[in-house]
């Protein structure tokens, strides 16, 4: 069983400070994606503005307020993640995972999971760790609310089908 | 006398480790490049002038716009 989004980062020291004051906030399992992203802009100062997008760079959520700018990010975001996919394609060669882009201007930084992608900017010579940590734990918490999200949600099915079933019986016995 | 050329040496050799240190942190943090890691832990780093370095790295400042209006 993993530790705890809080308990992970509090292993961390640079962390340590950051997951002490937004602890509750971090590990609350109702968070949405739009709250991930806020969260992960407020613990890593380094970060000027963040996306989570699909595979194919569709915007889930954003930190930025310009629909269009966000749009254009997510699609950069996961054009670069595919032409990165393409620097090792020797058969039987690990997957990629992550990648960081270093202009004299600023970092751009990709992490991506089974489903999403994240992308984060940040001001030139940004702690490459630090940020990737960063990315990841977010995607962690966004695959744990749909986790939860979809056993919810299984729960719920399996009550509405025992109560019909319930249902049917007693209507069978009173017939 | 033998005190102070060796304290002077100490000062040059000091001056001189520094500037090396001074000037290899610079011109590696102020190069552009592309870092891609694979699920293993292993990192290719490209440069410009490299082929995927060269298709990369306007990706990367496109990505880097883009975010910034």
């Amino acid at each position: 069983m993993r530790s705890t989004v809080c308990e992970e980062l509090g292993d961390d020291a640079v962390h340590a400070g950051a997951s002490l004051g937004l602890g509750p906030v971090v590990a609350s399992p109702a968070m949405d994606a739009g709250q991930a992203l806020a969260d992960l802009t407020e613990i890593s100062a380094q970060i000027e503005s963040a996306v989570l997008a699909d595979h194919e760079g569709s915007v889930v959520a954003s930190t930025l307020s310009d629909e269009d700018a966000a749009k254009s990010f997510a699609e950069a975001a996961a054009e670069l993640l595919s032409a990165a996919d393409d620097v090792r394609t020797e058969p039987g060669s690990e997957p990629l995972v992550q990648v960081e882009g270093a202009a004299y201007d600023g970092s751009v930084f990709v992490a991506k999971d089974d489903r999403h992608l994240v992308a984060a900017v940040t001001k030139p010579r940004p702690t490459v760790g630090l940020v990737f940590y960063d990315l990841k734990t977010c995607l962690r918490m966004l695959e744990r609310e749909e986790e939860a999200k979809a056993a919810k949600a299984t729960k719920t099915a399996t009550r509405r089908r025992t109560t019909k079933k319930k249902t049917e019986e007693a209507d069978d016995e009173s017939a | 006398m033998r005190a102070r050329s060796a304290l002077g040496l100490l000062a040059a050799g000091t001056a001189l480790a520094g500037a090396i240190v001074f000037v290899r942190t610079k011109s590696a943090v102020e190069r552009e490049h592309v870092d891609v890691y694979f699920a293993d832990g292993s990192m290719v780093s490209l440069e410009p002038g490299s082929t995927d370095g060269d298709r990369l790295l306007p990706l990367a400042r496109r990505a880097i716009a883009a975010a910034r209006g």
